[in-house]
């Protein structure tokens, strides 16, 4: 990114088109409001006062699929909840992102049993896995910036 | 389950004709007009912001009057109990902190108690004192989640984001006796895993001398607060006679002037000799559950202060010195030969239970929440069932709760039982 500050007092900024998508794109990601189990609760410890989600432009949580970015999985994944979860993945407009947060949501946790999916990946594709039973906040905020780090890298070849 | 592959990896939606049920077997569910297309049905979930979970709830509505509300659960169903037949006694309360998430303390002390009944082991004095200041707190814990998630479904934001910064010094100190924010798994038969730490009297009176001051602001927002009324006062209405009938607990039951209190009517870890009250309503609505949870505050940080004191002066083991179920002392293990076939045994096989099975109550912060567990004399339990609160609240108190008052109203009700769906489905 280099800076030619030669027209009038604004200056202008010169950078790559990509740089400045994926740029956008990491500073107001709107992840979904929807909570499953445990980890949601940290989830919501992790947007309130104390550890302050609005820091990193993330304090919208939309409860409609059709407004967000970024789905955080929060929580084990049941077989009757699966479908659910599918669809409203599918719902999200692109670019979309999945945070798998927790062990259940990542692997199935301590939950090896008829009941809990092994793991969300088998239903929708994850782009960053957190793990911790339930994570702490400090933990999903790092998963979190982990996945900036990972959009900031996007090229708009890939697009397609 | 069908032969239909669930899971997809990419491209296609999965297919969702499956699971989704027609207007016909919904006979007997709902009314007859709602079958001829005169009243409409609408579903609520299970991703909705305001059912605290994974609740899907299918309403009949009059217009915006809700005629009949079929609860739907199951979506976070986990097979804890059947896992937990698959554990040794001592690995299975990992299990129990995941059922009701906001009261991990609770769960692990009804199935701890469960297993000291059956045993018939004794537990210290000063493990029954930190247990009831423990599962003080966190009631306390809970409640405040409780406040938060409720007055946001009511739109009010701000006390949400008070009462997670209270919750934060509750979690301390959870982190500080177990290591864990949350899952603790900290008490175990026969007492508790360590003894607490010499910084936690001090976190503790440092919570109970700041706590009451912001009780005191929540009141202030919202008690006299008219908006608050106008949403609160006269909805969701039960009478006493169909509280009881319906199976409620705790302030959902006492909300309508019931006076039943685990702590009072079949006290345990000792509850019979502190000195608290048991906040009532008279009206039923959610207000009064509203209002007895904030009285509720009030009357365990009065607990919690009385077992400070008697901790203080309390010294001695923090767990049962019977060996046939309390692994020995690290330092014993070099000098008794005793110790280390005790504690390799312990380690490798778990305890047996004698056969039996007995069933434990306690008041958690939704409810009566019990304990049944059979053992066939193995080192793993037989069978184990919860009697979870918010299963029997969701099933019964809501529907009735919510039928004849308006849709807008449904979001206060649902929010005022304080339904946790890990504990409903578990």
């Amino acid at each position: 990114m280099g800076v030619t500050g030669k027209l009038g007092n604004l200056g202008v900024v010169t950078t790559t088109l990509e740089a400045a998508i994926n740029w956008g794109r990491t500073k107001s990601m709107w992840p979904m409001l929807f909570g499953l189990a445990c980890c949601a609760i940290e989830m919501m410890s992790t947007q309130a006062s104390v550890y302050d989600l609005s820091r990193f432009g993330m304090e919208l949580m939309r409860a409609s699929p059709r407004q967000s970015d970024l789905m955080i999985v929060a929580g084990r994944v049941t077989r009757k909840m699966a479908p659910v979860l599918r669809q409203l993945y599918d719902q999200m407009p692109d670019p979309k992102y999945v945070i798998s947060m927790g062990d259940c949501a990542s692997c199935g946790g301590i939950f090896n049993n008829y009941a809990i999916v092994q793991g969300v990946d088998e239903v929708v594709p994850v782009d960053v896995y957190v793990a911790g039973c339930p994570p702490r906040p400090e933990q999903l905020i790092h998963g979190i910036m982990t996945l900036h780090e990972k959009v900031k890298t996007q090229r708009i070849a890939d697009w397609a | 389950m069908s032969e239909r592959p669930l899971l997809q990896k990419s491209g296609h939606s999965a297919n969702l004709t499956e699971w989704e049920g027609t207007v016909q077997e919904l006979q007997g569910l709902v009314s007859p007009r709602a079958l001829s297309g005169e009243t409409m049905l609408l579903n609520m979930g299970p991703q909705h912001p305001s059912t605290h979970g994974v609740l899907r709830l299918l309403l009949e509505l009059d217009g915006e009057t809700v005629v009949s509300c079929v609860p739907d659960i199951g979506y976070l169903h986990t097979g804890i109990e059947k896992n937990m037949e698959s554990k040794t006694y001592e690995q299975a309360i990992t299990m129990t902190d995941r059922m009701d998430y906001l009261n991990p303390m609770g769960n692990n002390l009804v199935y701890c108690l469960a297993i000291e009944k059956l045993a018939e082991l004794d537990v210290p004095e000063r493990a029954q004192i930190v247990r009831v200041l423990l599962a003080e707190l966190t009631r306390i814990n809970s409640h405040l989640v409780w406040l938060g998630t409720h007055c946001l479904d009511l739109g009010a934001m701000s006390v949400f984001l008070y009462a997670m910064r209270e919750r934060e010094m509750i979690l301390d100190i959870f982190e500080m006796v177990s290591g864990q924010r949350m899952m603790s798994t900290y008490f175990r038969p026969g007492g508790l895993w360590r003894d607490v730490p010499d910084e936690f009297i001090p976190a503790v009176k440092a919570f109970i001398d700041y706590f009451p001051a912001k009780v005191e602001e929540y009141e202030t927002l919202l008690v006299n607060n008219p908006l608050w009324i106008d949403r609160t006062q006269g909805i969701g209405v039960i009478t006493p006679e169909d509280a009881i009938a319906y199976g409620c607990t705790g302030p959902t039951l006492r909300g309508s002037g019931v006076n039943w209190d685990i702590r009072k009517a079949m006290p345990y870890m000792g509850y019979e000799t502190y000195q608290f009250d048991v906040p009532l309503g008279e009206h039923g609505d959610v207000y009064d559950r509203f209002y007895i949870r904030m009285q509720e505050f009030k009357e365990s940080v009065r607990i919690i202060r009385q077992a400070v004191e008697r901790l203080e002066k309390t010294k001695g083991p923090f767990r049962s010195q019977n060996r046939k179920y309390v692994p020995p002392p690290r330092s014993e293990l070099g000098r008794s030969m005793e110790a280390v076939i005790h504690h390799f045994k312990l380690w490798t096989e778990g305890f047996s239970l004698p056969e039996g099975e007995v069933y434990v109550s306690i008041e958690s912060p939704r409810g009566e929440l019990s304990c049944y567990l059979s053992s066939d004399g193995g080192t793993r339990p037989h069978r184990v069932h919860f009697r979870t609160p918010s299963f029997v609240h969701t099933m019964g108190a809501i529907p009735k709760m919510s039928e004849g008052g308006m849709i807008a109203d449904l979001v206060g009700v649902i929010g005022s039982v304080d339904i946790v769906l890990g504990d409903c489905d578990r």
